[in-house]
């Protein structure tokens, strides 16, 4: 998908055209997305291990989290991170059903896409809206 | 022809890759394991979002949950190089440029990786 996987020169050859042509059909934006997603998360895996060192650190730790992370920037960064990972959730629970051979008709991919990008959106919104209304922090 | 190898060798050789179908499994493997590991993870971020370090301490401190993220951390790392590599793979073009790329993000997800598993031994120590 680069620009020009071809080595340029004198004998450089002409290309069939892809992704700037066609119309994106919605199995190409899962596809792009689960990539998107992934390449995130590994980011998000960061964001995780700067969690686990603050609370090792103790109450000064856990407040400058906080003091980063709960701001608005922050809630925006983990809410694309919540989103992210239920997007790869879904998406990547369906790689695996490719793998068996399930869902490959047109009709059905077309529909599973737009089903996995409606359930992790509601998914992610869910996450939020039961922290806000307070039913988050059962482990207390 | 003038090579040397055998054909069972150029057949164990797997080509260019040097491996056959191990990424793709491993690959799946790791899916396999994160879809349970992913599940519990989202049941305690959403179950420690608005508690104090006190309840994180004590419930990471568990040996089942420190089991549980140590999990986690290794088998979303492992799954993420595989996923990276995929990616570096398909868009970087120059051999120089690939290895480098490579080794920086195998470096960052051991760094990652022994950082997580540093900080859940410390809570559960503490």
């Amino acid at each position: 998908m680069a620009d020009h996987p071809q080595k340029s020169g004198a004998h450089a050859r002409p290309l069939s055209p892809h992704l700037t042509i066609y119309r994106w059909p919605v199995t190409m934006m899962t596809s792009i997305t689960h990539r998107v997603t992934g390449t995130g998360l590994s980011v998000g895996v960061v964001v995780l291990a700067w969690w686990l060192v603050c609370i090792s650190n103790g109450p000064e730790g856990w407040q400058s989290f906080h003091a980063i992370w709960d701001t608005p920037i922050g809630l925006l960064v983990l809410f694309g991170l919540t989103w992210s990972l239920i997007f790869h959730f879904l998406n990547g629970v369906r790689h695996l059903a490719w793998d068996l051979g399930y869902g490959f008709p047109k009709q059905t991919a077309e529909r599973n896409s737009v089903i996995i990008f409606a359930l992790s959106i509601l998914g992610a919104l869910a996450v939020f809206v039961a922290v806000w209304t307070g039913h988050g922090g059962y482990l207390q | 022809m003038s090579s040397a190898q055998t054909p069972l060798h150029k057949v164990q050789g797997m080509g260019s890759s040097h491996s056959g179908t191990t990424h793709f499994w491993h690959e799946r493997v790791t899916a396999v394991a994160l879809i349970p590991l992913s599940l519990w993870f989202l049941y305690v971020m959403l179950g420690l979002a608005g508690t104090s370090e006190v309840t994180a301490l004590q419930y990471l401190a568990h040996p089942l949950n420190a089991l549980l993220m140590g999990a986690f951390v290794c088998f979303s790392l492992w799954h993420a190089y595989l996923g990276l590599q995929v990616v570096v793979d398909d868009y970087v073009h120059t051999a120089g440029a690939k290895i480098f790329l490579l080794l920086l993000i195998r470096f960052s997800i051991i760094a990652t990786g022994a950082t997580c598993l540093f900080a859940i031994v410390r809570i559960a120590a503490l």
